[in-house]
């Protein structure tokens, strides 16, 4: 069994919420005091969990809680997590950007980072010089670089531009190049955050070659941040998952992105429906939500006519067809249901035979700002031919219905779930 | 289970000071590459590009002359005036490059520091050692006006004390580094000391007896900034230059420990200061 590198041994970060300011020199000088006493700092007790749309109720905030975990020789370790989850402040932490707030990393390998790459770029020198900078900083010596120099400017593909100036060169080729350094680079543990969002394709699959053999041929051990899944897939073989600042999931990657997935199903408001092997009668072959352009979209002002086209594919007749479908918060609790039924004069034709397309669109529906989940069923009287449970989602930005009222700023503020327009009448 | 050994450990728990030297060595490609930027980027696209270095000394020694002088007829001696002023600017300007340059060091390099970890104290050094540079050609200037004069017949030698040259070096190179790296640190959170610096440094170039000797300071200001200017290490520094440059003015061996002492234990605050910072500075900046 290979031997354990890295070790984080109870991680926690605490920031300071709002603006550094008039407050800063009393809080100073308070932990002063208190650390001559011989007090723990008075203002570790305190800090709310890391959840970014909460309402902000103290003036200290965990970004990380208690994160434990360990690394293998050789391991590429995934960190997933929604934004402000907590990933780039424990890779700041990782390469000893920052210092934890307490507990403790143990390493047995020099670590380094790679990220947001390029920053070290000088835009005055030129791409080989800065090469050389780059690399130098982190942590190669001259003698490392020079042996490696070509393999780098080659792995760039920037060939043409080595002479000239940074500051000429466009983004990717930045990216590229900054990339090339950093993969040459020969430390035990590798840190990499979301660099090959940029690049083109053809970039992206060598970078993420050259990872794997980092992590495989030359048996390094390498720390991989993303919002990328399929490169989470190809390259990890453990994923941590972090949320709100604390870690929700720890195993094996493909069980990890499902439960990552399964948490976080914002989509991008279209859904194609596989397979299915019961599809005997009916079955439902791909789901839309679109704005009021007719555009696929998943957010939404408040009170924005949303509409959800399902298009179904039917195999055999259908005596009695009841549509319906139905929103629910991440609670789950269940906010609106629409079915087919519920009409005197039923929109679907008895007897159905044909493919369908259902339009559901709402009309001054004020929902309020969260993430709402969708379900839609499909029955033949009572028989349940076809159900589809939360599996897309949307979000209601915060908004106002119209200008005759205040902004509906929070749902939690407005502590509701819907928001309606009535009538008002006052009399004296 | 034996214990397990670790290369290193990433912790808040701070020690007073925890140079690693090593580590520092390791990065020692990375300190010439700094200074090799510093000196090649500077001018990068200027017509002029390294004549500024000499332009900006001289200049001011022609301001300084005229205005102290000419007009404030502050009596230099035997010495030239010109190459009184020279002599003073060219000891003063390093101290201040390295002072300034330094003073920013954490919030300039935010970008850089908050990315990759290398040593910080790198980064001030660098600035340190490229100033040396920009040094070591307005010394060339001062030594082609030196023999200018000489050719002129003008009454100037060095005297034995320039043996101390190095020292004086070091110590400017100390103090700059020193209160750049404690005022660096503390800009970090309260940004006030960012604006203060600037014009501190050019009233302080009043106060160091840069355009006038100690011995005028002397009899002529009231008593405490008298003091003030005599106790003044950068005032000894550039007294100092000046009397084993030009020989003219006053050296003690006194004035000359104790600027030693202010200077290395200046520069031993502003490290300790640098370090408990540079840990979690990019929470704060």
């Amino acid at each position: 069994m290979a031997k354990v590198i890295l070790k984080a041994e109870s991680i926690s970060k605490q920031y300071r919420l709002g603006l550094v300011g008039t407050g800063t020199v009393k809080h100073d000088f308070n932990r002063f005091i208190a650390r001559i006493l011989g007090k723990e700092d008075p203002y570790l007790k305190v800090g709310a969990e890391n959840d970014r749309s909460a309402k902000a109720t103290e003036n200290y905030v965990w970004a990380l809680r208690d994160i434990n975990f360990e690394v293998k020789e050789g391991e590429v370790l995934g960190i997933i997590g929604k934004n402000g989850a907590g990933k780039s402040t424990l890779l700041k932490i990782l390469s000893r950007v920052t210092s934890p707030t307490t507990g403790v990393i143990k390493t047995k390998g020099r670590i380094a980072s790679l990220l947001e790459v390029g920053t070290g770029f000088h835009p005055e020198l030129t791409g080989r010089e800065n090469i050389y900078l780059n690399g130098a900083i982190l942590g190669m010596t001259k003698t490392e670089i020079q042996r490696k120099e070509e393999e780098i400017i080659d792995f760039s593909g920037c060939t043409m531009y080595i002479d000239t100036p940074v500051k000429r060169y466009s983004s990717g080729m930045r990216v590229r190049l900054a990339f090339a350094v950093a993969a040459h680079l020969e430390p035990d543990i590798l840190v990499v955050d979301e660099v090959l969002a940029v690049g083109d394709a053809e970039f992206q699959k060598k970078a993420i070659g050259k990872m794997q053999d980092i992590s495989k041929g030359e048996g390094r051990t390498v720390l991989f941040v993303s919002h990328d899944m399929t490169a989470i897939k190809s390259l990890c073989t453990r994923v941590v998952v972090l949320q709100n600042g604390k870690t929700f999931f720890e195993g094996e990657t493909d069980e990890a992105i499902d439960k990552y997935l399964e948490k976080y199903k914002t989509s991008s408001g279209l859904i194609n429906f596989k397979g299915g092997k019961n599809v005997f009668k009916l079955k439902f072959s791909r789901f839309e939500v679109l704005n009021k352009n007719k555009e696929i979209s998943s957010s939404f002002q408040s009170g924005e006519k949303i509409t959800f086209k399902t298009t179904i594919k039917v195999n055999h007749k259908i005596r009695n067809p009841i549509f319906s479908l139905r929103l629910s918060d991440s609670n789950n609790t269940s906010i609106i249901c629409w079915r087919s039924n519920d009409f005197i004069e039923q929109p679907l034709p008895k007897g159905l035979e044909d493919d369908l397309i259902i339009y559901i669109s709402t009309n001054k529906l004020f929902l309020l700002d969260t993430i709402y989940k969708v379900s839609i069923s499909f029955l033949d009287g009572k028989e349940l031919l076809d159900y589809k449970r939360d599996f897309i989602s949307f979000e209601i930005l915060p908004g106002k219905p119209n200008e005759r009222f205040h902004p509906i700023t929070k749902r939690k503020t407005y502590n509701s779930i819907v928001f309606a327009e009535a009538k008002w009448q006052v009399e004296q | 289970m034996a214990e397990e050994k670790w290369l290193y450990e990433i912790s808040s728990k701070k020690k007073l000071l925890s140079l690693n030297f090593n580590e520092i060595w390791r990065y020692r490609d990375l300190l010439l590459l700094f200074v090799k930027r510093d000196i090649t980027t500077v001018y990068k696209q200027t017509i002029l590009g390294p004549l500024w270095y000499f332009i900006q000394p001289l200049f001011t020694s022609v301001i300084f002359t005229l205005v102290f002088n000419n007009l404030g007829s502050i009596s230099t001696g035997l010495i030239p005036p010109f190459l009184f002023n020279l002599t003073g600017i060219t000891a003063w300007n390093y101290f201040k490059e390295c002072l300034t340059g330094t003073s920013n060091t954490f919030a300039k390099n935010q970008g850089i520091f908050g990315k990759v970890y290398f040593p910080r104290v790198i980064m001030p050094m660098s600035v340190t050692i490229s100033n040396l540079v920009k040094f070591g050609i307005q010394l060339l200037i001062l030594v082609s006006f030196y023999v200018y004069y000489i050719s002129t017949g003008a009454m100037i030698t060095p005297n034995g004390y320039i043996a101390l040259f190095p020292v004086y070096i070091i110590m400017m190179a100390l103090l700059g580094l020193g209160v750049g790296m404690l005022v660096s640190s503390l800009t970090t959170k309260y940004r006030d000391l960012q604006v203060l610096i600037n014009f501190a440094v050019q009233l302080l170039m009043y106060l160091s007896a840069v355009p006038y000797p100690l011995s005028e300071a002397k009899a002529k200001f009231p008593y405490f900034v008298a003091i003030f200017v005599q106790y003044n290490p950068v005032t000894q520094i550039v007294e100092g230059f000046r009397y084993m440059v030009l020989d003219s003015g006053t050296f003690t061996w006194t004035g000359f420990i104790y600027t030693l002492v202010v200077c290395v234990f200046l520069f031993l605050v502003g490290l300790v200061v640098f370090n408990r910072t540079e840990k979690n500075f990019i929470d704060t900046v």
